[in-house]
């Protein structure tokens, strides 16, 4: 009995070490391309809100993380910065709207030195398809809505959607995820006007050296 | 000779007879997920037929050392494994795809269509054997995911093979048919729901044309093959 138990532990221990061998083998290989995948992927998103010709420092270097209550709930956020000649240009934050229909709704929002939005994109989201998955660009151009948008004031009025007297469209049987994003990307400015100056004057990057 | 009628077998019982998808109904969640787009079925069908081929492959090769009483462990290990390899493979070779299959691709460990394959035949037969079986289970499988999500994508958008390119490269963009113009998407094809309801009309005209088939051959000896069964037998 015991020399039974004893084999087939000691048959399961090697199965499972030979398994765990050729997935971390396979993970060693791809793990490169995979964060390249990423850094490409977020370039392009970057480079789709911060039109590269405005910008000649490698904005995915000059990063910094943020955290603060103002935004997403606490939770860290990662800042693109945009410069030319060290002067700057833009920022890029990543956030999240918590309140969609369906969860999270992740974004990156750029905006520019005087306050005006230049790009949002969604980066990921799980709203309705058909309904509120119109925020992504592919599906429908809403999201371009925000470009060259900008905070009269704290208490701007018009940044709602239309159905709460704002001037942001919401869909046709979608009201709650437009409404999400444009609290989210409302936060962000808010944010981003009130810091602007130590945002830009901090010299560390997220990804340790520069 | 033997050996052929075999093979034959096999292929008949994977595409057709006993097809995964159609009659065993294994690996339900991610066929009825994923299957909105063609481009999603074929990503998906193709890391599945992947993973059958590969694991059926390794449990029959291993069989010999897998002792009874820990072999359900033993190959989920061997599943996961290889899932686990074609989600970071994926990862690195087709982003695009990878992000918009998402989390249906480590729910292919739990596709009991898998584990299914290898406790009812792999354990028990050679490595050729074994793998044919695989290949032709993960075809079966394929085969269904491939033309519910046609029939969905072209209900659902009026369209086939969008989004191509995120599974073939930059070139298959042209594979791109727009069947007819769509203002607004219909949302039962799109959703869910619209899947399980086409997957009935599938099953139910498969049963249909198997009774076709009984009718016009009713004498035909069926071969003695062994049933899969879904639930594990103790011993």
């Amino acid at each position: 009995m015991r020399k039974a138990i004893e084999k087939n532990a000691k048959i399961l221990t090697l199965f499972a070490v030979a398994c765990t061998f050729v997935v971390g083998l396979v993970n060693l290989l791809t793990k490169d391309r995979i964060e390249q995948q990423e850094q490409q992927q977020l370039l392009s998103t970057l480079s789709d809100i911060i039109n590269p010709s405005r910008h000649n420092n490698n904005i995915y270097q000059d990063c910094l993380l943020l955290q603060s209550p103002e935004l997403a709930n606490n939770e860290v956020q990662t800042a693109y910065l945009a410069k030319w000649d060290k002067k700057p240009i833009a920022i890029a934050i990543t956030t999240t709207a918590p309140d969609g229909y369906n969860g999270n709704i992740d974004l990156l929002i750029a905006i520019n030195v005087d306050g005006s939005i230049s790009g949002v994109r969604v980066l990921k989201h799980n709203e309705t398809p058909g309904l509120g998955d119109k925020i992504e660009l592919r599906k429908s151009d809403w999201i371009n809505n925000f470009s060259a948008k900008k905070m009269m004031s704290d208490s701007d009025n018009r940044w709602h959607v239309v159905k709460d007297g704002g001037m942001f469209d919401q869909f046709t049987g979608a009201t709650i995820t437009p409404r999400a994003i444009v609290k989210a990307v409302k936060e962000s400015v808010i944010y981003f006007n009130k810091n602007q100056q130590s945002l830009f004057a901090r010299t560390t990057t997220c990804r340790g050296e520069q | 000779m033997k050996l052929n009628a075999e093979y034959k077998e096999l292929a008949w019982q994977g595409l057709w007879k006993n097809n995964p998808g159609l009659v065993q109904l294994l690996g339900l969640c991610p066929l009825l997920a994923v299957t909105s787009t063609v481009t999603n079925a074929l990503g998906l069908g193709f890391a599945t037929l992947f993973v059958l081929i590969c694991s059926n492959a390794t449990v029959s090769l291993v069989r010999q050392w897998v002792p009874k009483e820990v072999r359900i462990p033993i190959f989920v290990l061997i599943i996961a494994s290889f899932v686990t390899c074609v989600q970071l493979l994926m990862n690195a070779y087709t982003f695009g795809l990878y992000q918009s299959l998402g989390i249906f691709l480590p729910l292919i460990v739990t596709n009991c269509a898998i584990i299914g394959r290898a406790e009812a035949y792999a354990s028990r037969n050679p490595i050729k054997q074994a793998s044919f079986d695989g290949l032709m289970m993960g075809l079966g499988f394929l085969a269904v995911l491939f033309v519910l999500g046609a029939v969905r994508e072209i209900l659902g958008q009026g369209t086939l093979f969008d989004g191509a390119n995120l599974l073939l490269g930059d070139w298959a963009s042209i594979l791109r048919i727009e069947v007819y113009q769509l203002d607004t998407q219909f949302l039962l094809a799109v959703l869910p729901p619209g899947a399980f309801i086409a997957m009935g009309f599938f099953i139910a005209l498969k049963n249909i044309i198997d009774e076709k088939i009984a009718q016009s051959a009713p004498k035909k000896q069926d071969q003695a093959i062994e049933r899969v069964r879904v639930n594990f037998d103790a011993q």
